[in-house]
């Protein structure tokens, strides 16, 4: 009978949980386990995505996964609350951000010909980012600096009443940037 | 302690109910039904679907009668004109963006989302709504997903969860574009998924559905140089007659062999016949396990469980039994010994077998369920010739389960051949045989056929939760003791509750037993298990409520009862112990049929042969789940 042969070393947890710690990095598998000695561990899914995301600008399936396991909350529910909220993504971003500003001031200001210069030049449309991940195109809603308008913020930065013909000039600058290792916001969300 | 008491007013008459009680329940005592779609008694409340709504006085807004608990002077009115076209507003709403196509549709006269526009007085569609553009998820075996068909309502997330502990399914995204899937959008067969299909039962419209496999059948049916074989599980017997108006409960063992025969089966064989080999079988497995270990020993004839073990308590698959499950060991067995008596080529067979359970669908198909035959000569490596013999039927739509032979061990002078060539769903049968005009209610009563025919009521009681345990207690104490068992009835392992643990006496052997439905009780002794704290000698685990009597492929339930009822699982459960008790034959071992097997064929139980053809093994799967 079968009982008789040795029984084949069936658990594969410590594979699983090695992948997830590997997926996630040290300190956010550390976060975890740090959560995990707590009650209700589960209750801390957001904030964990939180440093994912801060950590990896983005959440993959594989991060997801990693998270699940690491903090035993079934990978169905982790990913239905990532993909509810609005403040998590769920695709990667570009390293610059380039939010056009779509409020009333910029608009009449001639914003509309400002995006479509940018959609234009990038071959991206609206929350799309570039093949070589350098950029992802959004829109705002008043950024507070109506007489700079029309306004386009890359990053941290604001740009004032861009024309479209400054276009290509501001790209290639940050482009540039892109290029140099140090330089960048890498890390940025 | 006595529960303190609400008077509430409800459509003007008064009634005094416990507190705590929903204003559904209330009215529920009054006789009054109020239309729900996302309610479901037996999961939690989500209150999303706002059909349960009524008016309750000095309340500036409709309430969920689902989910709002009574309070003492509460006025409730359940119909008004208003309230009643809130309601159909609600429910036209839902069919705004549903498909048109309820005469094709799977669930049409099934439907409760069918049902409920028609009591709501739907008779028109006002909008044309944006549709919901979903891909068909076919990747499964057993399970189709098709969200197009989704109103939300969440019981499938529910059920899968609360009842299973699996947490396959979350609704993702939001809005309009909210989607029940599996995490990150995966296909059903990249997923957590342990194929139990209880998510088909407790979806109200066509979300979820069985893979098809009745084309193929009829296909096989109707070839001449096949012979078709039929297995019908122990439950189907026991719950097929509720769609020809036999009250729930009503044994229908005879009358199915009948309309099986008519619809054309060559043979029809008992699934029973596969329980008893399946009961020696582990009888023998545990008196092994008893000496040299490991226990517990787990049973494995429920393949979501199975599925389960392999996905969620990897750790524990030494402790699964070795046997295969009765469908399968009835299938290896008409392919080689009744093959042999016939003389039949393995290849000629086809081989149907009728389950309660859509994981079946999903356990014929896994390669090591298959048998090795010698390559005819000539034909050794040949990939086009060997696809195009044997019961290759071609698929007939999508959402057909493919039912070719597998090539498998192709090139090294083997061909494997699935045991079982097509598993259908108790539900899928009852439209087979409606469809062939067949009235089953009326027909005389048939005999199964020999040699795998006859079966012991051991054998019966194996499609309700308990049912594998007591058939092995009564094979064990005997083989244990060595004389005849005093009893037969183990009436402590009957496990209506969920969850059952007790001693039994076998001999000076004190057996410490576990039963489980449902995998959100299973989950509790596997714990108890890893933990060892009180080793247990033998477990029983079925996937589902209930165990075979609520699996994923029984038909949908009669008037006046819900999916998951106890009292309709009860019924069917009391078919399969009253036909027990009404056999002379109830012990696996005095099956005639059994011992001529063991005698004539496999060379005693435990046996080198016995072993090939009835035991598996079992391995880790990903994606591992979360338990």
């Amino acid at each position: 009978m079968s009982t008789s042969l040795p029984c084949p070393a069936t658990d594969n947890w410590e594979e699983v949980r090695a992948a997830a710690r590997y997926a996630l990095g040290e300190p956010i598998a550390e976060f975890i386990d740090q959560c995990r000695r707590e009650p209700q561990p589960e209750s801390q899914l957001i904030a964990v995505l939180h440093r994912v995301q801060a950590q990896f600008g983005y959440l993959s399936p594989a991060h997801l996964d990693a998270v699940a396991q690491l903090l035993q909350v079934p990978a169905a529910t982790v990913a239905g609350v990532a993909s509810f909220y609005h403040f998590f993504r769920l695709q990667p971003r570009g390293k610059f951000i380039l939010s056009v500003c779509l409020g009333t001031a910029c608009y009449v200001k001639g914003a509309d010909r400002l995006a479509q210069r940018i959609i234009d030049e990038l071959g991206i449309t609206w929350g799309e980012t570039t093949k070589d991940g350098v950029f992802t195109l959004e829109q705002a809603r008043c950024l507070g600096t109506c007489g700079l308008a029309p306004v386009l913020m890359i990053g941290e930065e604001i740009h004032g009443q861009v024309t479209p013909d400054q276009v290509p000039a501001i790209l290639e600058k940050y482009l540039k940037r892109a290029r140099q290792p140090a330089a960048g916001t890498a890390g940025r969300g | 302690m006595r529960k303190k008491k609400v008077s509430l007013t409800i459509d003007g008459g008064r009634v005094t109910v416990d507190e705590g009680t929903t204003i559904m329940q209330a009215c529920q005592q009054l006789g009054i039904r109020i239309p729900r779609l996302c309610y479901h008694p037996e999961l939690s409340l989500m209150g999303s679907c706002r059909v349960c709504i009524v008016e309750v006085k000095d309340m500036g807004f409709y309430m969920t009668s689902c989910s709002q608990k009574v309070w003492e002077g509460m006025d409730v009115q359940t119909n008004s004109p208003e309230i009643r076209q809130a309601r159909r507003d609600i429910v036209e709403l839902l069919l705004d963006n549903h498909p048109q196509d309820c005469q094709t549709c799977e669930r049409d006269g099934n439907c409760e989302l069918q049902n409920l526009a028609h009591a709501m007085g739907v008779r028109a569609r006002h909008f044309e709504g944006r549709r919901k553009r979903f891909p068909l998820d076919l990747s499964s075996h057993s399970v189709v997903r098709d969200s197009e068909k989704c109103v939300l309502c969440g019981r499938c997330v529910r059920v899968c969860a609360e009842i299973q502990g699996v947490t396959n399914l979350s609704q993702h995204g939001r809005g309009f574009l909210t989607v029940v899937t599996p995490a990150h959008g995966a296909n059903m067969d990249d997923s957590v998924c342990i194929q139990c299909g209880q998510c088909i039962n407790v979806c109200p419209t066509a979300a979820f559905l069985e893979k098809r496999g009745a084309g193929a059948v009829w296909e096989a049916i109707a070839r001449a140089d096949l012979h078709v074989v039929v297995q019908t599980a122990p439950s189907i017997r026991a719950a097929i007659g509720e769609g020809f108006g036999l009250p729930p409960g009503t044994p229908a063992t005879g009358r199915m062999v009948t309309a099986l025969r008519r619809l054309g089966f060559d043979a029809v064989f008992d699934t029973d016949l596969g329980a008893d080999l399946t009961i020696i079988e582990e009888a023998h497995e545990l008196l092994t396990r008893l000496k040299e270990g490991p226990l517990p020993m787990i049973t494995s004839c429920s393949p979501g469980w199975v599925s389960f073990l392999e996905k969620f308590y990897p750790e524990l698959i030494p402790h699964a039994s070795t046997c295969r499950s009765p469908m399968s060991m009835l299938s290896a067995l008409t392919k080689t010994y009744y093959a042999e008596r016939k003389g039949l080529d393995p290849r000629q067979i086809f081989m149907v077998a009728v389950m309660p359970c859509v994981a079946k669908k999903y356990e014929a198909n896994r390669p090591e369920h298959v048998l090795d035959l010698p390559s005819p000569a000539g034909r050794g490596a040949g990939g086009e010739g060997a696809a195009a013999e044997g019961p290759g039927v071609r698929a007939e739509a999508p959402g057909v389960a493919s039912i070719s032979p597998l090539p498998l061990g192709e090139g090294q002078g083997v061909r494997a051949v699935p045991l079982t060539d097509a598993v259908l769903t108790t539900r899928e049968l009852l439209w087979m045989i409606k469809c062939y005009g067949i009235e089953l209610a009326t027909l005389p009563e048939g005999e199964f056929d020999p040699p795998l025919g006859s079966a012991s009521g051991a054998g019966d009681i194996f499609g309700t939760t308990g049912g594998v345990m007591e058939a092995t207690l009564r094979a064990a104490s005997e083989l244990v003791t060595g004389r005849p068992a005093d009893r037969l009835d183990f009436t402590e392992v009957r496990n209506v509750a969920g969850l059952r643990e007790t001693y039994v006496a076998i001999g000076e052997h004190n057996i410490h037993v576990g039963v489980a439905n449902g995998l959100t009780n299973a989950k509790i002794l596997l714990d108890k298990v890893k933990e060892g704290k009180e080793p247990f000698h033998v477990i029983e685990v079925m996937a589902c409520p209930g165990g075979c009597v609520g699996g994923g492929g029984q038909p949908y339930p009669p008037e006046g009862f819900h999916i998951l009822d106890p009292r309709l699982l009860a019924k069917r459960a009391a078919a399969l112990y009253a036909i027990d008790a009404g056999k002379k034959l109830r012990k696996s071992y005095e099956n005639p049929a059994i011992e001529e097997v063991y005698d004539t064929f496999l060379g005693g139980p435990g046996s080198e042969k016995a072993h090939r053809l009835l035991h598996t093994r079992y391995a880790a799967k990903l994606p591992r789940g979360i338990r």
